[in-house]
Formats: C-alpha cells, sequence, structure tokens
C-alpha cells in the first residue's frame, strides 16, 4: 500500500518551472530513493511534497490530499524533512533543537524517553547535549538533522542528500542507522541522494529522475543491474 | 555624596522603565530585524487604558492586568493587521509603517483624551522606606521591571512555546519544518512586547504624568539602552537601561543640568554606534560584500 502517492507533480519557482508532471508513490513503511543527477529536481521533489515551493498536481498522503497545504500542516500530519544545509537552529542548544522536533507532540513523557533514543543511536550528539548547535561540526549537525526529524515521531521522513559532506565511514554508519530505525520504528522513508551505489543499497526501490521527469523506476535490485543506471550513476 | 547615591537610586528606578521598553525594542527586533518606532505609543495608549479603568474605579491592580492583557491582545492585533501585509515590503516601506502607527497612536489618543497632562496614581504607598534616599515608587518600579524581566526570560528559557519563538525569529524555514506557525509566533511576539511595554508606561506615568507624548523622550532613552546592551541581546537591553538611566540621572544632576538630559541619550546613541555598533554584549555581524 501506498503511504504517499504524487501524480502529474509540477513544480518550480517563479518562472523557471523544474518539474514537469512526475508519478510516483512510496510503498509504506519502505525505503524509496530518487536518483538524478545535479539539477534534475530531486531537492525540488521534496520541497514540493511538505509545501515548499508551489505545485501544480496532485499529492495524497496516507488518502489525503496534501497539495497546496502550508508546510505546517503537512508536518503536523506525521511529515519530517531533513532539508539540504541541515536546517540547523544555530543559536539554540543541541537539546533544545530536539525538542523543537518534538514541537507538535504533546505526550512528554515519551518525548523525553524519544530524546534519550536518539542519544543512544548517536552517542555524539549526548556530548554536545548542551553546546550551541552552530558549533557542531558537518557530520554531528547531519545526524542533529535526522535526529530533529525523528523526534516529530514521522510517519514519512523526507531526507535529501544526508551523505553530503561526511566522511565515508560516516555514510556508512549513518546509512546503518536509517535502515536501523525503518526496520525498528517502520517510518517510511524518501531518500534523495548523489551516492547512488549506497542509496540502491539502503532502498527498496527507486525512482530516477533527468530533467523533472521520471525516467525509470522499479526494484532496487533491478535498478543496480539496469545498464544506463550502472554507467551514469554506478559507475562500472 | 548623599546627593550623588540619591541620583545614582533615582537613576536605577527610570533606567528600569527605560529596561522594559528597550526589553519590548529588542524582542521585535529578534523577531524582525527592525527598530519598532511605535513601541513608545503602543504603551502610551495602553496607558491610557489603563487610566480610563481606575478613573472608572476598578482597583489598581486589576486594572494594571487588564492593561497587561489588552496591550497583548493590541499587539497580536496590530501585527496581524498592519505588519502582516508588509512582511515582504522593503525595510524602508515597514519603517515608514511603524512611523505611520506612531503618529496614529498619538493623534487618536489625543483625540480621545485630549492633550491636557493628567496625572496617572502610583499603586506604592505614599511615605518611603528609605526615606529621603528613594521613593517607594521608583523602588516598586524597580521590583517590577525585575519581576518582568525574570517572566520574560523565563517564558522564553523554560516553556515549549518560548523555545519555538526563539526557533521561529531564527530560523523560520526550519520552524515550519517542525511543525511551528511562524507567523502566529511572530503575532505573539508583538503581543507580549506591547505587555511588556505597557508595563513600562504604568510605571513611568507617575514621575512623568500622563500625556500623549510622554513617551518620545523614553522611547529615545530605550533606544540608547537597547543600542548600549547590543540591539540583539536582551539581557544587554536591561543592563543598558539601567546604565542608560544612572547616566541620565548623574550627568544630569551636576554635569550638563536637567535641561540638557535627553541629549545624553542623543549622545549615547551617537556615541555607540561610532565606536561600538554592537554594544556591549550585542553579535558582531560580518558580511561578506
Amino acid at each position: 500500500m501506498a503511504l504517499l502517492e504524487a501524480r502529474a507533480l509540477h513544480a518550480g519557482y517563479g518562472q523557471t518551472r523544474v518539474l514537469h508532471g512526475m508519478d510516483f508513490a512510496l510503498e509504506k513503511g519502505a525505503i524509496t530513493a530518487l536518483l538524478g543527477a545535479n539539477g534534475a529536481g530531486k531537492t525540488t521533489t521534496l520541497r514540493a511534497l511538505c509545501g515548499l515551493v508551489k505545485t501544480r498536481g496532485e499529492i495524497r498522503f496516507a488518502g489525503e490530499r496534501i497539495d497546496g497545504r502550508k508546510t505546517e500542516d503537512i508536518v503536523r500530519l506525521g511529515v519530517a524533512h531533513v532539508p539540504d544545509g541541515r536546517g540547523t537552529f544555530a543559536h539554540l542548544t543541541t537539546e533544545e533543537n530536539l525538542r523543537l522536533g518534538a514541537y507538535i507532540r504533546k505526550d512528554r513523557a515519551s518525548i523525553d524517553a524519544d530524546l534519550q533514543r536518539m542519544y543512544g543511536y548517536f552517542p555524539r550528539l549526548a556530548e554536545r547535549r548542551r553546546q550551541q548547535a552552530g558549533t557542531l561540526s558537518g557530520g554531528e549537525q547531519q545526524m542533529l538533522a535526522i535526529s530533529r526529524a525523528l523526534m516529530l515521531a514521522p510517519k514519512l521522513m523526507l531526507l535529501d542528500e544526508p551523505s553530503f559532506g561526511l566522511a565515508p565511514l560516516l555514510v556508512v554508519e549513518l546509512f546503518d542507522i536509517l535502515r536501523r530505525i525503518n526496520q525498528r520504528e517502520q517510518v517510511t522513508m524518501f531518500i534523495v541522494e548523489q551516492n547512488a551505489a549506497m542509496a540502491l543499497e539502503l532502498a527498496n526501490s527507486a525512482y530516477l529522475l533527468e530533467t523533472g521527469r521520471v525516467v525509470l523506476s522499479g526494484s532496487s535490485d533491478v535498478l543496480k543491474r539496469d545498464d544506463a543506471v550502472r554507467r551514469a550513476y554506478l559507475g562500472y | 555624596m548623599e546627593a550623588l547615591l540619591h541620583q545614582i537610586l533615582a537613576g536605577l528606578a527610570t533606567g528600569g522603565i527605560y529596561a522594559s521598553l528597550a526589553l519590548a525594542l529588542v524582542m521585535i527586533y529578534q523577531a524582525t530585524h527592525l527598530v519598532n518606532f511605535a513601541q513608545g505609543e503602543m504603551a502610551m495608549f495602553t496607558t491610557y487604558i489603563a487610566w480610563s479603568l481606575v478613573n472608572a474605579g476598578v482597583p489598581y491592580w486589576l486594572a494594571f492586568a487588564a492593561t497587561v492583557l489588552l496591550a497583548f491582545l493590541f499587539g497580536v492585533l496590530i501585527e496581524r493587521l498592519v505588519i502582516r501585509p508588509v512582511e515582504d515590503a522593503p525595510v524602508l516601506a515597514v519603517v515608514v509603517v511603524f512611523i505611520a502607527l506612531l503618529l496614529i497612536l498619538n493623534s487618536v489618543t489625543g483625540w480621545i483624551y485630549s492633550y491636557t497632562i493628567k496625572s496617572f496614581p502610583s499603586p506604592f504607598p505614599k511615605e518611603s522606606v528609605f526615606g529621603k534616599w528613594l521613593s517607594s515608587h521608583e523602588l516598586g518600579a524597580i521590583g517590577v521591571t525585575l519581576v518582568v524581566v525574570l517572566l520574560v526570560y523565563g517564558f522564553f528559557r523554560f516553556t515549549p512555546l518560548g523555545l519555538a519563538m526563539r526557533a521561529a525569529a531564527q530560523n523560520p524555514a526550519s520552524a515550519r519544518l517542525v511543525g511551528i506557525r511562524v507567523g502566529w509566533m511572530l503575532a505573539l511576539g508583538w503581543g507580549l512586547a506591547a505587555a511588556v511595554g505597557a508595563v513600562a508606561g504604568m510605571m513611568v506615568a507617575p514621575i512623568v504624568y500622563l500625556d500623549p507624548n510622554m513617551m518620545g523622550g523614553i522611547l529615545l532613552y530605550a533606544f540608547a539602552a537597547a543600542l548600549v546592551g547590543g540591539i540583539d541581546n536582551p539581557w544587554g537591553a536591561v543592563f543598558g537601561g539601567f546604565l542608560v538611566g544612572v547616566l541620565e540621572n548623574v550627568l544630569g544632576a551636576f554635569v550638563i543640568g536637567n535641561e540638557l538630559k535627553l541629549s545624553v541619550a542623543l549622545a549615547i546613541i551617537v556615541g555607540v554606534l561610532l565606536v561600538r555598533p554592537s554594544g556591549f554584549f550585542g553579535s558582531v555581524h560580518v558580511t561578506r560584500v
């Protein structure tokens, strides 16, 4: 069953059109990857899903139309976006950043428990809990962004290039954690990645985007074996 | 020596009032990066509401609470109706709106209540515990200021709503992504600033008397205070308020005379901008050009 479905999704900035009628569906509980070259419209797709850009077409989340709604309202349905650039609240402490993630939740006791769970996933954040988040390293801020999104207790997580700027070892660790979170907490994930090999390793299925259109889709295994994908994105 | 001490204490009392208004200025500045020139007139207008209530026989502290509440709603309303439409307008357009608001409030108050000076009651007893050192109203004003500052601090530091307001001011885009209604946070900020300003108005009115122009000078001192402390630092604003109050009184009494007191504020504004634009505690912003 699809948790989110997009039909004939168009989006753009002012006069510039970026997405030209995309169709895709995100399977509930699964990880879906969105691959494509620079400028293909990957980030715009994620931004379109949570109302950060003007869209045309239809987006359904858990059966409900969400296109044209305000970002805050879409977030309140359980859509957490880990934006590119990480969106850190630089002048607030690490812990305040995490608590903000749970802003829409009212269940105080489980918020505290979730906070501890995040520190369990990312012990580095526990060490830096009282530190201004802007002073964290790039990798730590990425962990913070992911944890902040998880604090929402989301049904769907939109991840924009979680591997960006991270050391290779850290990327492996991060993807490992994402897999664990997906399996344990049944969070549906939609992940935009430049690192296609790793993304296909993590994801159950993937969409290939070229200049604002879906040109190929299927299970990760099928895409991994596709000649065009292999040459263009996997490099062998 | 005794006279000096008296001036310092009196300065602390008026300084507390400048501190409150400066705090209101900083709250708006943090959220919008603009100085609300109408902050003083908003405080003046709400002080007239308090005057009406007291005159109608409402007990002082009840009128005080009602005024703070009404001021809060008034601030929210102003943000929604007047500031919101110019949200994305150029800076100068917003500044013009602020100045228009100042003039409108000033004139409307004069029209409703007339420009004749009115006396405004103090809630504190006539006879002073410290005798000639400090009148009980001055002492009370310091106390009220400290309570206001602590309440504001506690609200922003320890409540989820306060945290959300700080987040919305700092990073509106990210704030939306955690589900914060950024527009409403701004409106709340205006409401709070107006409420803090109302307290300042009610505390200063027994000293300077109530008239539509009463806040003109006070607002200048508050600007000076906010600048001395660093316009983006609430603690700095409070510190600056007390400092400006003391300087104003001591210089006015012993150096330049009471007639030139207001120029102390102007000299401080120019001096800070020339020597140290970020004030004592403000953050320094560096921009690549």
